[in-house]
């Protein structure tokens, strides 16, 4: 059908092209290696702006995997710069076996574990049962589906229509968007900011929070089902039902 | 024919369409979801809503630094970088 394209991400290419990916942990952009390399060498000849870069490029992902292991925003902010320091201390000991990015995230699962031992927290388990309870809820409100008792069980009975072309990049739609991925529970807007917005693996996820591959995908799941029903709600409040 | 499972029903498909676009079905919940795409345009509606939303969620700005809090990462980068 016409209106099916589908476009794969380039990583889903990799996977389908004999396996390659899973014996390559962390970043699979080809470009990866020597960008990695090149910056690498810059930290450790001290340049300050590299430590910018990667600083830029991973500081808040970094602070948003730190609060699934830590109970406050403080103690997050603390286990951040110590992951920094740790990344500063180690730079010359990194041998490029996985992405300059995986290893970065390592060093700060494992400073954030340690910290939420001495907090007596037993997370990242919290995102393993969040995603237990994510799989529950349903996608789409079960009344928009036909009956058991209907000739077509389980069949569209408010089916979506068609949003209108180019809107859903509108300024209005993305801050429909950013206030659907705020309200989220913590493992599900984590996993849908790295996923959708940073653009990160399935792999890279699940090793950073320490979890399932299937587990990232249903917290992704549910959370982008939550923010297609927020721009349904917006495009065609006369579809959705909440 | 043993083991044909029965069609999928739109209500499944909305479960399972992260699993699709991941890449993370059998071969055969693959075609069984493409053949109820094939046949249903509601659900392709549904799946496109998804890919628009995916693709629309990539535009959305990460969130960047707090200005304070990198300034206080970059005093710790100049003390590294004087004691090495």
């Amino acid at each position: 059908m016409a209106a099916f394209a589908l476009t794969l991400p380039s990583w889903f290419l990799v996977r389908e092209d004999g396996g390659r990916m899973a014996r390559r942990s962390g970043n699979l952009k080809p470009s990866a290696g020597g960008e990695d390399d090149a910056l690498v060498a810059r930290l450790r000849d001290g340049d300050e702006a590299a430590f910018r870069e990667i600083v830029d490029r991973y500081g808040m992902a970094l602070l948003g995997v730190a609060r699934m292991y830590v109970k406050d925003r403080a103690a997050a902010e603390e286990v951040v710069q110590e992951t920094w320091l740790a990344v500063l201390q180690g730079i010359d000991r990194f041998e490029g076996r996985s992405s300059l990015k995986t290893w970065i995230f390592r060093i700060l699962a494992n400073r954030a574990k340690t910290r939420g031992q001495r907090e007596s927290r037993t997370v990242p388990f919290s995102a393993v049962a969040a995603a237990d309870e994510a799989a529950s809820e349903p996608s789409v409100e079960p009344e928009r589906f036909f009956g058991t008792d209907s000739e077509t069980p389980f069949a569209w009975a408010a089916p979506p229509v068609g949003w209108p072309e180019g809107q859903v990049e509108s300024r209005e739609a993305l801050e429909i968007i950013r206030m659907a991925i705020d309200s989220l529970p913590d493992a599900q807007r984590e996993v849908i900011r790295l996923r959708d917005i940073a653009g990160w693996t399935p792999e890279e996820v699940a090793e950073a929070l320490e979890i399932t591959d299937g587990n990232q995908r249903v917290l992704l799941h549910r959370a982008r089902s939550v923010v297609r029903s927020a721009l349904e709600r917006y495009f065609n409040p006369e579809v959705a039902t909440s | 024919m043993i083991g044909l499972r029965k069609p999928l029903a739109c209500q499944e498909l909305v479960e399972i369409v992260t699993a699709y676009l991941d890449g993370a079905m059998s071969r055969r919940d693959r075609k069984r979801f493409e053949a109820h795409i094939s046949g249903c345009d509601n659900c392709t509606t549904y799946v496109e809503q998804m890919r628009q939303t995916i693709a629309a969620t990539g535009s959305v700005a990460e969130e960047t630094i707090d200005p304070a809090a990198r300034d206080e990462l970059l005093e710790v980068f100049r003390n590294w970088k004087t004691a090495r």
